[in-house]
């Protein structure tokens, strides 16, 4: 097991990534955010409460999506459903995904599907912790990345998460 | 994780954690039916025939608007308009049907175990929407999701069900899971409506007395009279049983306390409820026909990957 982020990088790099999604657009009421479940949503939870501790009274709408019944490997095994909470419009808004690892892609792609049942954005942003480079199996790239790695097949990128996991770090796992 | 049987015969097969994970998923589901497009992938590549041997609105409708918001292809079979009134049995009926690359069956039957036998001849998924005496399980299953939703969860809450509980494939089913769910149940009607037993092949509370029950329980599921399938006579009119069996508001008043009235429909008006019972907002009736389209997604959804 190799780190790739200590605790407190992690936390350096969420306050970037907060400011740099907010950079561009000050004027934060035709943006929303949303976190895919399970994992990304550790990550867009602290981006959220970055963006709020750097910016007091800045409203952020913010939601959570699942998934699962959009995958496209749906009969090679069963995956059990977590809570999509959307309860607003996403038409017209510019959207940021956010999730903690992309590495083929396919979980974008399905979220891209997914959405789609919530309205048409103005355009979506894809924000992540880690980027696993050259193991894209779709054209989607991230807009917002907390740190690009080079990673084989055999490796597993694993983002541990105080709430969840009682230590805050990311790591690379050898099969 | 996935669910321990190939089929939905019955509650009866079922394990806690399948019942489990089936109101979990339906729970997801019921958020699906909230967006603006309610409609998920997820079945696109699935074929499912409803095969109702036996009239049905309720039922059929929720079967068949689950099976199309999960994008399964659906096919409608009902007894009436088919080759069954030429003689066909059921066995080349479902085969010939099958033969077309269907992937699952729904199934309504007026004889009891006519899907398990269907389950032992045949590839495809069954799933019982309802055979004869014996079970309904989907009814069970959107009956325990309206419990768990307005009381918090079901271990331990007391349910009592009452009315014709012999012809009732709706008590067995819902005996079944609460028992397996922990929950206490009673059952209440006229003795000639109550199989002997049945107290102690469940594990489950019989009363004869109406108020008592109401008095007892957190939850009354009210059943009803299904007089097509008594040949004999059990009780001497259903004015007589609305006065012994039937629930009132006036009833309900003297209980001093806030039950959850539950009907699975269609209802008798003025026999097992009156209509200003049936209409109130102590009612979840409707809320459970809503549960129903949920409940259902997620017994294709779980079964479509278990068949593959």
């Amino acid at each position: 097991m190799k780190a790739i982020l200590s605790g407190q990088q992690i936390s350096i790099t969420i306050k970037r990534l907060a400011n740099q999604i907010l950079e561009n657009e000050t004027d934060t009421s035709g943006t929303v955010i949303i976190g895919l479940q399970p994992r990304g949503v550790f990550l867009s939870d602290r981006i959220v409460a970055a963006m709020h501790s750097e910016f007091p009274g800045i409203g952020i709408t913010y939601g959570k999506l699942d998934i699962t019944f959009y995958r496209d490997d749906v009969r090679k095994e069963l995956h059990i459903a977590n809570q999509t909470d959307i309860p607003f419009s996403i038409e017209g808004k510019r959207v940021v995904l956010i999730d903690d690892v992309l590495y083929k892609g396919r979980t974008i792609r399905a979220a891209l599907d997914a959405l789609l049942a919530f309205g048409r954005p103005a355009k979506v942003e894809l924000c992540v912790l880690i980027d696993r480079r050259y193991s894209r199996e779709f054209p989607i790239q991230p807009n917002y990345v907390g740190k690009s790695i080079d990673s084989i097949v055999s490796q597993k990128v694993k983002v541990f998460w105080n709430d969840k996991d009682g230590k805050e770090e990311v790591a690379l796992l050898e099969e | 994780m996935q669910l321990s049987t190939r089929h939905l015969l019955g509650i009866k097969d079922l394990t806690a954690a399948d019942i489990s994970l089936i109101l979990q998923t339906a729970e997801q589901f019921k958020e699906v039916l909230q967006r603006p497009v309610k409609k998920v992938p997820s079945l696109r590549d699935i074929v499912v025939v409803n095969l109702f041997f036996e009239n049905s609105t309720r039922t059929r409708i929720s079967f068949e608007l689950a099976e199309k918001r999960l994008s399964a292809d659906t096919v409608n079979f009902t007894a009436s308009a088919s080759s069954v009134s030429k003689g066909e049995t059921l066995l080349d009926t479902v085969n010939n049907i099958l033969s077309m690359k269907v992937d699952m069956v729904v199934m309504r039957h007026s004889a009891s175990g006519a899907p398990h036998f269907l389950a032992k001849h045949i590839p495809a998924a069954i799933i019982n929407a309802g055979d004869g005496i014996n079970e309904h399980p989907t009814q069970g299953l959107l009956d325990a999701l309206s419990i768990k939703e307005k009381l918090g969860g079901l271990e331990g809450k007391k349910v009592a069900i009452i009315g014709d509980i012999m012809h009732s494939r709706v008590a067995q089913s819902n005996i079944y899971l609460l028992k397996k769910m922990g929950a206490e149940v009673t059952v209440c009607g006229p003795p000639t409506l109550i199989p002997r037993h049945i107290s102690e092949a469940f594990g489950i509370n019989v009363s004869y007395d109406l108020k008592e029950t109401l008095q007892w329980c957190d939850v009354a599921n009210v059943l009803r009279i299904q007089l097509e399938r008594q040949n004999q006579v059990l009780f001497s009119s259903l004015r007589e049983y609305n006065l012994a069996y039937g629930i009132s508001r006036k009833l309900l008043d003297g209980l001093h306390k806030e039950i959850v009235i539950m009907h699975p429909g269609p209802i008798n008006r003025g026999v097992e409820l009156d209509s200003d019972v049936a209409d109130s907002k102590q009612s979840i009736i409707l809320q459970q026909v809503e549960n129903g389209v949920a409940v259902r997604m997620a017994v294709l959804y779980l079964l479509a990957n278990r068949n593959n």
